[in-house]
């Protein structure tokens, strides 16, 4: 497949990784913050390549892991109205709520369906006037503004049976979050390559000179990956920071115009919780108003207490890159994929759920 | 976030609101994509796909970068690079190559 | 070459278009005034559909209606003496399928598996002809030459009258094609919303001839698995069809009957053939986890020797699919003595079924119980099981 074998070319790898050998001086840790990343990494064995002095952490990049729990426990709710469709990206049907999940509600009599674009909620508004069609709206900077097409494309078609249960997160003010914590480790960031796709890098480079540290626009791939750690490294060595670009082929500075415009059209910077970190200013999108009839949550109000997380989860430390997955108490033992304590262990792209998948023990 | 897939644009039209959209080719298996956010790409251009939705066009000169770089850290040596597209081939043709 | 598996009749290889193949029943011939529809295959439906165009409870409720149904649309589908004879169940000469060997050492091979795949029709199969090769795989893969196979139908009250024949013709179409007969079966009704159209359940004979012994716990250091084709095909080509995340591509199933491919392998290799596996539901991943797990062993597998066609490559890149953990309908795993590896692979390759046979990894002592990878760049990874189901992903 074009440009994505040519990235996965095992002697260039070796190169990669000889070259990082000959670099690193003394132990430096980098955190990358996408899931999708964190599951290439794992996958291909990048972090056993590596030698030790690099340590690769994983931060909150999975969308589906920090989405309150509180916002999956309205899902369900509202997925289990009889007049509902609910549709939702695959990945979220397995995220346990306090009680129960999409795929238990589906189950027991539910409208769940997933879909694979957020388009295809839409079309099935269309096809369906006399249901409401609730499309789950999860992701970071890369999938809002596919989300914000299909409220876009819903309002030009004067639909009145769509809405979104949104659960956006912006990754710049997450990563503020955790380098201007106490207790941060991370010296160097391997920024989302779609992120930056789509909103491009600039916003970082106040980040890198704030906190003085080198951040790498990188890809997906195993040579992207280690490229990206390669630059970032060499940053570090060479006692400079800024923001680099490594994912050229699909990302620059300015980022992509026009769906930046769509999603100053649809959403507005809200504050917004983490799941596992709490609340963090600006890091959320919420419909504009002018669009409320669109929202969900406003539509489908809440109803009882906000629930509690189970104690024994450290989801907060693993999505801060303050433990890995194998040093929490519960890890693959009271917590597996089979019944998670928390989202990373269900999100396939959660550190936990690679982790035990992948076998990484020690 | 997230899983982007590099693929080649078969067909664009516009559809009953005059979004762009058409069908990008993945290794032969195609999808329906939204070309919303890359209004300058063409058929046989290739996009970056996520969730229904072409995201960024692939710079094809910066794609070969990553050659570039393994000259900068002089391992080229050890590889092809004048003729990339056929080193490529050589390593696929070997080996797990499917029907 | 006589086969074994088709007590006292000749095999029987009838074209799809012949008239011949559908008779109206050899008890109580339906009374249809009105004309039976007619379908792509030329085949037409026996059961008259403008009098039954669905499924009714009493067409599983054992009095007339049943009746009809069976030597209607059943038996004359099925075609042989046994199943026409519609005792409670059938009876089969046992040294007449033992043949010029006789009894002796034999041992009898049975398994059941119960098919309930959605959507019930997909590129290249549908789930009558997945019930037939599946338990025709099963039997085979315990080192057996089936020769018979049950069907059973839950079917659900208001299912299609038409769809059923196109699944009945679809069985029929494999079970002659592998030369295994349905020489029984029962059929029952459930009410309508309490049912997924059709459930089938078949269970398989099978006989072990004397001196084979193929499990999982023969396997041991130093082994190679070799399988049959390229993985993941089934998988994906259910996913292309199915709701929400339709796709264009030419995949269609790998289901196919492997039992001849299975008996050459054994009859040439003999005991160097330690374990067999078809590796369906879970994929390839989960068959090498239940063999490393019950023999004790590790397995090592090179991700650059999978062999895996382009688009389905594309098509589990696009959801986010890992291919080792996507269903197989028509692969069958062999663990076999190294220094017999080579041959393994030619044997299969004489098969249709066996194109693009292939070595895929190797039994090793270490990390017994699990199976681990070497990553295309050169790193290594575990391959777990799978755990609840792969659901395509965003991130």
């Amino acid at each position: 497949m074009k440009y994505v074998d040519e990235y996965r070319d095992e002697a260039a790898a070796r190169a990669v990784v000889d070259a990082i050998r000959r670099l690193v001086r003394r132990p430096w840790t980098l955190m990358e913050i996408c899931g999708g990343q964190t599951h290439t990494v794992i996958k291909s064995g990048i972090d056993r390549l590596l030698p030790e002095e690099v340590i690769l952490v994983h931060g909150p990049g999975c969308p589906v892991c920090v989405t309150p729990l509180e916002l999956i426990d309205r899902a369900v709710e509202i997925a289990r109205r009889p007049e509902v469709i609910f549709t939702s990206f695959g990945d979220m049907l397995r995220v346990p709520g306090s009680a129960s999940d999409l795929l238990a509600v589906k189950s027991e009599g539910g409208d769940v369906r997933m879909v694979y674009s957020p388009l295809d909620a839409v079309t099935l508004a269309e096809r369906h006037p006399e249901r409401h069609v609730v499309f789950f709206a999860v992701g970071f900077e890369t999938t809002a503004p596919a989300n914000a097409m299909a409220v876009w494309k819903a309002h030009q078609l004067g639909l009145e049976n769509f809405s979104i249960l949104s659960s956006h997160v912006l990754v710049p003010p997450a990563m503020e979050a955790i380098l201007s914590a106490p207790d941060n480790r991370v010296q160097g960031f391997l920024a989302a390559g779609h992120v930056c796709a789509v909103m491009g890098y600039w916003e970082y480079e106040p980040i890198s000179a704030r906190y003085r540290l080198p951040i790498t626009v990188t890809g997906f791939e195993p040579l992207d990956l280690l490229q990206g750690t390669y630059m970032t490294l060499r940053a570090l060595e060479e006692n400079r920071w800024g923001v680099e670009n490594q994912y050229k082929r699909a990302v620059t500075r300015e980022g992509n115009r026009p769906a930046q415009d769509l999603l100053g059209k649809v959403f507005e910077v809200c504050d917004r919780p983490w799941r596992g970190i709490g609340v963090i200013p600006g890091s959320g999108l919420a419909l504009k108003p002018e669009l409320a009839a669109f929202d969900a949550a406003r539509r489908f109000p809440a109803t009882g207490p906000p629930p509690e997380e189970p104690a024994e989860c450290i989801a907060g430390e693993i999505l801060r890159g303050l433990k890995k997955p194998h040093e929490c108490s519960a890890f693959g033992g009271r917590c597996t994929p089979e019944r998670p304590l928390g989202a990373p262990m269900v999100s396939s792209e959660g550190a936990c759920a690679a982790y035990h998948r992948y076998g990484r023990t020690l | 976030m997230c899983l982007g897939v590099p693929g080649q644009i078969v067909d664009i039209e516009e559809d009953s609101i005059g979004m762009p959209m058409g069908k990008v080719s993945f290794g032969g298996v195609t999808k329906r994509v939204c070309f919303a956010y890359t209004p300058d790409a063409q058929v046989g251009d290739y996009v970056v796909v996520h969730v229904g939705f072409a995201i960024s066009q692939i710079d094809e000169a910066e794609a070969h970068q990553v050659y570039d770089f393994l000259k900068e850290m002089g391992e080229l040596e050890e590889l092809d690079v004048t003729q990339p597209a056929e080193a490529l081939g050589d390593r696929r043709d070997r080996g797990g190559g499917g029907v | 070459m006589s086969d074994p598996t088709r007590p006292g009749r000749p095999t029987q290889q009838t074209a799809p278009n012949d008239p011949e193949t559908v008779r109206p029943g050899e008890g109580a011939a339906p009374a249809s005034a009105a004309p039976a529809s007619s379908l792509a295959g030329g085949l037409v439906c026996p059961i008259p559909l403008s009098e039954y165009p669905t499924v009714q409870l009493a067409h599983g409720g054992g009095g007339r209606l049943s009746q009809k149904l069976i030597e209607g649309m059943f038996v004359p589908a099925f075609d042989n003496p046994t199943l026409a004879a519609l005792g409670d169940g059938a009876v089969l000469a046992l040294e007449e399928l033992a043949g010029a060997g006789g009894l002796a050492g034999s041992r009898l091979a049975l398994s059941t598996d119960s098919f309930v795949v959605r959507p019930l029709f997909f590129p290249g199969g549908d789930i009558g002809s997945l019930a037939v090769h599946g338990t025709v795989n099963d039997v085979a893969m315990c080192g057996a030459r089936p020769f018979a196979i049950s069907a059973g139908f839950i079917l659900e009250e208001g299912f299609s009258m038409e769809e059923l024949w196109r699944v009945v013709s679809s069985m029929r179409q494999a079970a002659a094609d592998a030369g295994v007969p349905v020489v029984t079966g029962d059929t029952k009704v459930v009410d309508r919303g309490k049912g997924d159209g059709v459930y089938i359940n078949t269970t398989g004979l099978g006989l072990v001839p004397a001196g084979v012994d193929v499990a999982p716990h023969r396997a041991r250091p130093g082994d190679v698995v070799v399988i049959n084709g390229p993985i993941a095909e089934h998988g994906i080509a259910i996913m292309s069809v199915r709701e929400g995340l339709e796709f264009d591509t030419a995949v269609e199933t790998d289901s196919a009957a492997l039992h001849r491919l299975v008996a050459d392998l054994l009859e040439t290799l003999g005991p160097a053939v330690h374990a067999l596996r078809d590796p369906t539901r879970g994929g390839l991943a989960s068959a090498l986890n239940e063999i490393a797990g019950q023999a004790g062993v590790g397995v090592r597998l090179d991700e650059r020797s999978l062999p895996i066609a382009e688009q389905v490559r594309g098509a589990c890149e696009i959801l986010g699919f890992d291919p080792l953990y996507v269903a197989n309908e028509g692969k069958c795993l062999a663990i076999v003595d190294r220094e017999r590896a080579g041959e393994a692979v030619e044997v299969m390759a004489r098969h249709p079924e066996g194109r693009g046979a292939t070595v895929v990894g190797e039994v090793v002592g270490e990390h017994a119980g699990r199976v681990v990878l070497r990553s295309g760049i050169g790193g290594e990874r575990v391959v777990d099981m799978l755990s609840g189901e792969q659901l395509p992903r965003i991130c």
